[in-house]
């Protein structure tokens, strides 16, 4: 018998698709069953009282949630998530209910081992349940008391090699593709990149004093398998400066049928024979591919390095071998101004240690967010708020072509005095003697 | 230069009426000779030395004088 009632949660479960609802449900059983005899740290039913404060929530149409608050673990301001219900007495099992975020591991390689350690210590405490890789990217444990805070942190990082990710106004936990480790697209090491500047980073992730949060994320290819153009501040998006490497004999066996286009993927259904023309050369959005005597051709200055025609045929078309990574910034979230996707701020940048370019553009970008942003203004905000012009002046680059979306979208050009032969002071009798007063 | 703590500390019960927490850029407002990233060390400082203490809603992180601005003075029904 459920400790609460819960028929609006109940229906929930009647749809087609998996339901938190019953996940939740089974772990209020599992943890009343105990079976393995778990000396939970934080109420035994505080899953139970979690299905009961949101059925109160969808009752009264209103969250039983109070915002924010003051814990985490010593010396960090982030990685904790205060939350504490407003009805402890009806739900004494989740009058605490923070969150702790944790650093997933890199590229997201889990050894079963590490998973198990990983629930055990949630088992005992915290409330059992897990969010895995949402948006933010990074392992969500959810629902544990105050007093369970340290014991938590120690164990992560004593035991499991593991630390907390971010939370609040600071750098959030980084984030990278499995790369090199796996993927013949990756055009640098990203889980190498992600790391070093994860460790460099290790106060901003911390310590918590910019105007709001701030994401990096770092994709090996412009396929972006960890979204960074859509979901971080500053992407790290791998690319090549030089000619993608056909393979003309393969070109040829893609052609008479002889290897599956995009390594198989569209086996299951008969979508007739492989057509190049309409396939590939007619999708490259730049129209800079075509047939000449039986062999593909590629204007590399026109290529904007989509991917698709690497994607279809892999084993004849790779990557070049000049390769760095683009930096991309102020993708964000919908809240204000609807969703951003990032904007190119470096074409082109080497990926070599110790990184020092990469991070004067890293701390160029903060000293100027943190100088003129505002109380939550995101990145991306800002540069709509002052142009991009300023996030380029502020890295210390000049402008390029790459940097314009479209002509004419804003006629208007400050000059700065030092672009100005003889600056701002003029002789003015030299002026006059072509000048009537 | 006067001493960090002591001019974090005046500004913040010079507020005390209206406000319990602050965002990093009201502090580091107090400092404006100071490189922001500078000024982080020091108000992080004083966290550490527990003159200051964090409070977070999850996505923003804001500072205050430790045990200050529950919710109910934030919401003026002390
Ligand atoms: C045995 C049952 C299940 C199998 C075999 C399965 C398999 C998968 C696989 C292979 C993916 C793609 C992984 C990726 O590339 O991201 C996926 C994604 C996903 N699954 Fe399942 N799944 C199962 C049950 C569930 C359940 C019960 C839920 C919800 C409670 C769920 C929620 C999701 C979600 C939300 C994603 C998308 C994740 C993302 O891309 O952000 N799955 N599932
Ligand atoms: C509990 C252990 C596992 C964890 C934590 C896990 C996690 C993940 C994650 C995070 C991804 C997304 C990778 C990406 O970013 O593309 C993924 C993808 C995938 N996983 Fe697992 N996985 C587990 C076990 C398995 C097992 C046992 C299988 C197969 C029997 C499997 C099959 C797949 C497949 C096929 C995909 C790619 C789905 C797609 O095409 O998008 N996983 N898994
Ligand atoms: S982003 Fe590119 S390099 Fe990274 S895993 Fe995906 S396809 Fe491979
Ligand atoms: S990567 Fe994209 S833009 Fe470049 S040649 Fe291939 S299809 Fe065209």
């Amino acid at each position: 018998m459920a400790k609460h009632a819960t028929p609006l949660l109940d229906q929930l479960q009647s749809g087609p698709w998996p339901s938190f609802v019953s996940d939740i449900k089974e772990e209020a059983e599992r943890r009343h069953k105990n079976e393995k005899n778990v000396e939970y740290q934080v109420p035994v039913d505080v899953c139970d009282d979690l299905l009961g404060i949101l059925e109160l929530s969808y009752k009264d149409g209103t969250t039983h949630w109070k915002h924010g608050g003051i814990v985490g673990v010593f010396g960090y301001g982030g990685g904790v998530i205060g939350r504490y219900c407003d009805q402890p007495q009806m739900f004494p099992g989740v009058a605490h209910f923070h969150t702790v975020r944790v650093a997933q591991p890199s590229g997201m390689y889990y050894t079963s081992e590490y998973l198990r350690q990983l629930c055990d210590l949630w088992e005992m405490r915290g409330s059992g349940l897990t969010n895995m890789h949402g948006a933010t990217g990074d392992i969500v444990l959810l629902g544990t008391t105050t007093p369970q805070l340290e014991e938590i942190f120690y164990e992560l990082t004593h035991n499991m090699n593991t630390d907390l990710g971010g939370s609040g106004s600071n750098l959030r936990t980084p984030a990278a593709c499995l790369g090199e480790s796996r993927c013949e697209w990756a055009c640098y090491d990203a889980q190498e990149l992600c790391h070093q500047m994860t460790n460099e980073y290790q106060d901003e992730l911390h310590r918590p004093a910019f105007p709001y949060k701030f994401k990096f994320k770092f994709d090996g290819c412009p396929n972006g398998c960890v979204a960074s153009i859509a979901r971080s501040d500053m992407s790290f998006i791998g690319t090549w400066r030089d000619e993608i490497r056909i393979d003309q004999e393969a070109v040829a066996a893609y052609v008479g049928g002889e290897i599956q286009p995009n390594g198989g993927a569209h086996a299951g259904k008969d979508w007739g024979a492989f057509d190049i023309e309409k396939e590939v050369i007619d999708l490259c959005p730049t129209e800079c591919m075509w047939m000449e005597d039986g062999k593909l051709k590629i204007n590399d200055r026109e290529c904007t390095r989509c991917m698709h025609c690497l994607n279809v045929m892999p084993r004849a078309l790779r990557i070049g071998n000049d390769r760095g990574l683009s930096i991309l910034v102020g993708a964000k979230a919908p809240i204000l101004d609807g969703a951003q996707m990032g904007s190119l701020l470096v074409p082109f940048i080497k990926v070599e240690e110790p990184y020092d370019e990469i991070k004067e553009i890293i701390e160029g970008i903060w000293e100027w967010w943190m100088e003129e942003g505002k109380n939550r203004e995101r990145l991306g905000e800002l540069i709509k708020r002052q142009g991009l012009a300023k996030a380029i002046a502020a890295v210390g680059l000049t402008p390029v072509p790459q940097h314009v979306m479209e002509p004419r979208h804003n006629p208007y050009i400050f000059w700065k005095e030092e672009d100005v032969e003889g600056g701002w002071d003029r002789d003015i009798a030299d002026y006059r003697k072509h000048h009537q007063r | 230069m006067a001493d960090p703590k002591e001019i974090v500390l005046e500004f913040i019960h010079s507020k005390s009426k209206q406000k319990s927490k602050f965002y990093f850029n009201d502090l580091a407002a107090l400092f404006p000779e100071m490189k922001m990233r500078e000024a982080k060390k020091l108000i992080n400082q004083l966290v550490s030395d527990g003159v200051l203490e964090y409070w977070s809603s999850g996505s923003t992180t804001m500072y205050g004088l430790p045990g200050t601005g529950k919710q109910a003075g934030a919401e003026g029904e002390e």
